[in-house]
């Protein structure tokens, strides 16, 4: 398939870059391995869900708007590589087989995904991500378990608390690092967005009506059980995450655990091909963009989470802004004034979204949680021990911890183990900001061979005749 | 579903994931390198921890929604 413009991700950043580059006149395939288009937090409920919360609406307003377009929406198609020739390649696994995408131009949207700072147990069946909860409440009408923890920091938590309760189901406890005068912090911040602010009161309402028992600074120290998640114990601890010690523990019976630590940019994409990448205190490393979102090389868009944790609005916008910045360097007319004003929308919006992001926060003493004998790398089992003995052996990168240990070499391909390897290594370095992520290697995700293959035929192989003996 | 020959009520539609979970099924696989249980986990499609056979392929539970009869085992190369 030959286009204008290839946007890898239909979440609100890539759905709108596609329907903005559109409207100007340009050719333009998305691409996205979900059945629908809505990316995380506009993911399409099952049709046995009924909502009709505002996420519900926005994202069945995008999917129609999709729909009526010119946009060629590749569903459930993975792209698994990317390169530069002439134009942009996307190679996408779709139905069985491998296609080619090329394109003038490209944006990149691949959002985020969720970081769950390791500690013992948390390999256990039983123990989810907060806001993999949001995905079986919202779009599978499923709650976690019939009695759920829910842990870890950000506005996630009380979101999925107060959805569990919704749905008629138990909260076992709220678990929250950060303090309640944290909360109060922040609310300034959010008095531009009162819709946020409304919705998190009436979740906490909620959660108050339910007395469900809330532990603002604790942490979880340890998650129970041999075969599946029996109970959570919980420890206090101080601003940085760091364990209180001699504070007593409170042991909590649950069948589920639903704990995350906020976003991680998914900058698989950007990382293969060597884009100019910064660090950013809330958001990690992140790739490079300027104030049109045009990243590092030519051609190229980057909107949406990838270059930073800003929410749903954000993304929107700058997914908008990044369709048109395409449509205009392709030679179409686009706007000046409606890119300015998508400018200070963003401005505008960014202010909630940072003060959001920076509570979601990993905290910087977290990592002293992980003993020895726990799992860092989940695909591979690799244990915290194995990396602090290849890094005292002199593994100064997180590609040497790798080929030292395995860790990040699985199927997840780093994106579940990275954050905490790097907060590892981070001491030994002089902080987090030298610790570089992996290096990008395809493919993007998983792909099985077969589909590489396709229709392909062994008898179809031309064998040259044998050389003379 | 069928789940390892066994008939398995669940909702059209919603993920393979999220329906063996609302049936009880928690534990999907067992880690390859050091045999641990393992179930669903970031839902998303990207920490490959629901990976199972589906229609006879490796695929994410999460990323498959359930259809009538869809055939489903968690017994992958390293169950026997
Ligand atoms: C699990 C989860 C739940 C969340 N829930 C909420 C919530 O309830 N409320 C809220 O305000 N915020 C939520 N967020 C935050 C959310 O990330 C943003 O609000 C918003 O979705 C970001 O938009 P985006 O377009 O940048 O990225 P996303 O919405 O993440 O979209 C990126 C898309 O790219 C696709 N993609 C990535 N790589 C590939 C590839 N190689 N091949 C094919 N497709 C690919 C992904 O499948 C995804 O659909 C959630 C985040 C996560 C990770
Ligand atoms: S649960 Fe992570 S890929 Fe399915």
């Amino acid at each position: 398939m030959k286009v204008d413009l290839a946007v890898l991700g239909a979440g609100p950043a890539g759905a709108n870059a596609a329907l903005a580059a559109a409207g100007h006149g340009l050719s333009v395939a998305v691409i996205d391995e979900n059945a629908a288009a809505g990316g995380q937090v506009w993911r399409a409920p099952a049709p046995s869900v009924t909502r009709d919360d505002a996420d519900a609406r926005d994202g069945a307003a995008l999917r129609e708007k999709l729909r009526i377009s010119t946009v060629e929406h590749l569903d459930s198609a993975t792209a698994w590589l990317i390169a530069r020739d002439d134009a942009w390649r996307v190679d996408v696994a779709r139905h069985g087989r491998s296609e080619t995408v090329t394109a003038d131009a490209l944006v990149i949207a691949t959002g985020a995904h969720e970081r769950v700072m390791p500690f013992p147990g948390w390999t256990l069946p039983g123990v989810i991500g907060l806001a993999a909860a949001t995905i079986l409440l919202k779009a599978n009408g499923v709650l976690p378990g019939q009695r759920t923890v829910v842990a870890g920091c950000g506005p996630l938590l009380s979101l999925v608390a107060a959805s569990i309760l919704k749905a008629g189901g138990t909260v076992a406890a709220v678990v929250d690092l950060a303090s309640r005068a944290e909360w109060l912090g922040a609310l300034p911040a959010l008095a531009a967005r009162p819709d946020l602010l409304a919705r998190g009161a009436l979740w906490r309402a909620r959660i108050a009506a339910a007395r469900v028992p809330v532990f603002h600074r604790h942490t979880v120290i340890r998650a129970e059980g041999t075969e599946r998640l029996g109970a959570v114990r919980l420890g206090r601890v101080d601003a940085e995450g760091r364990l209180v010690p001699g504070a007593p523990e409170v042991a909590i019976a649950a069948d589920a655990l639903a704990i995350g630590h906020g976003l991680v940019p998914d900058t698989a994409a950007t990382r293969l091909l060597r884009l100019r990448h910064r660090y950013d205190a809330a958001s990690g490393w992140v790739a490079a963009r300027d104030g049109t979102l045009a990243g590092s090389v030519a051609r190229l868009w980057l909107a949406g989470e990838v270059g930073g944790i800003g929410g749903a609005a954000v993304a929107a916008l700058q997914g908008r802004l990044a369709g048109l910045a395409a449509a205009q360097a392709l030679g179409r007319s686009a706007a000046a004034a409606e890119a300015a004003q998508l400018q200070a929308g963003i401005a505008r919006a960014g202010r909630a979204a940072a003060a959001m992001s920076w509570m979601m926060r990993p905290r910087p003493a977290m990592a002293g949680g992980i003993t020895p004998e726990t799992i860092v790398c989940r695909c591979e089992d690799v244990p915290r021990a194995a990396i602090e003995a290849a890094i005292a052996a002199g593994a100064r990168d997180l590609n040497q911890v790798k080929q030292w240990t395995r860790c990040g070499m699985g199927p997840c391909q780093g994106r579940m183990c990275g954050e905490a390897a790097a907060s590892l290594l981070a001491p030994h370095v002089g902080g987090r900001e030298n610790v570089a992520p992996w290096t990008g290697r395809p493919p993007l995700r998983p792909v099985s061979a077969d589909d590489l293959l396709g229709d392909f035929d062994y008898a179809d192989i031309p064998i040259p005749a044998p050389a003379p003996p | 579903m069928r789940v390892d020959g066994r008939d398995v009520v669940a909702t059209p539609g919603i993920s393979v994931a999220a329906a063996l979970l609302a049936a009880g099924i928690v534990v999907l696989r067992r880690s390859p390198a050091g045999d641990t249980p393992r179930g669903a986990f970031c839902l998303m499609g990207v920490c490959q921890e629901c990976t199972v056979l589906i229609e006879g392929r490796a695929e994410r539970a999460c990323m498959i929604a359930v259809r009538d009869g869809i055939a489903v085992s968690l017994r992958g190369p390293h169950a026997e």
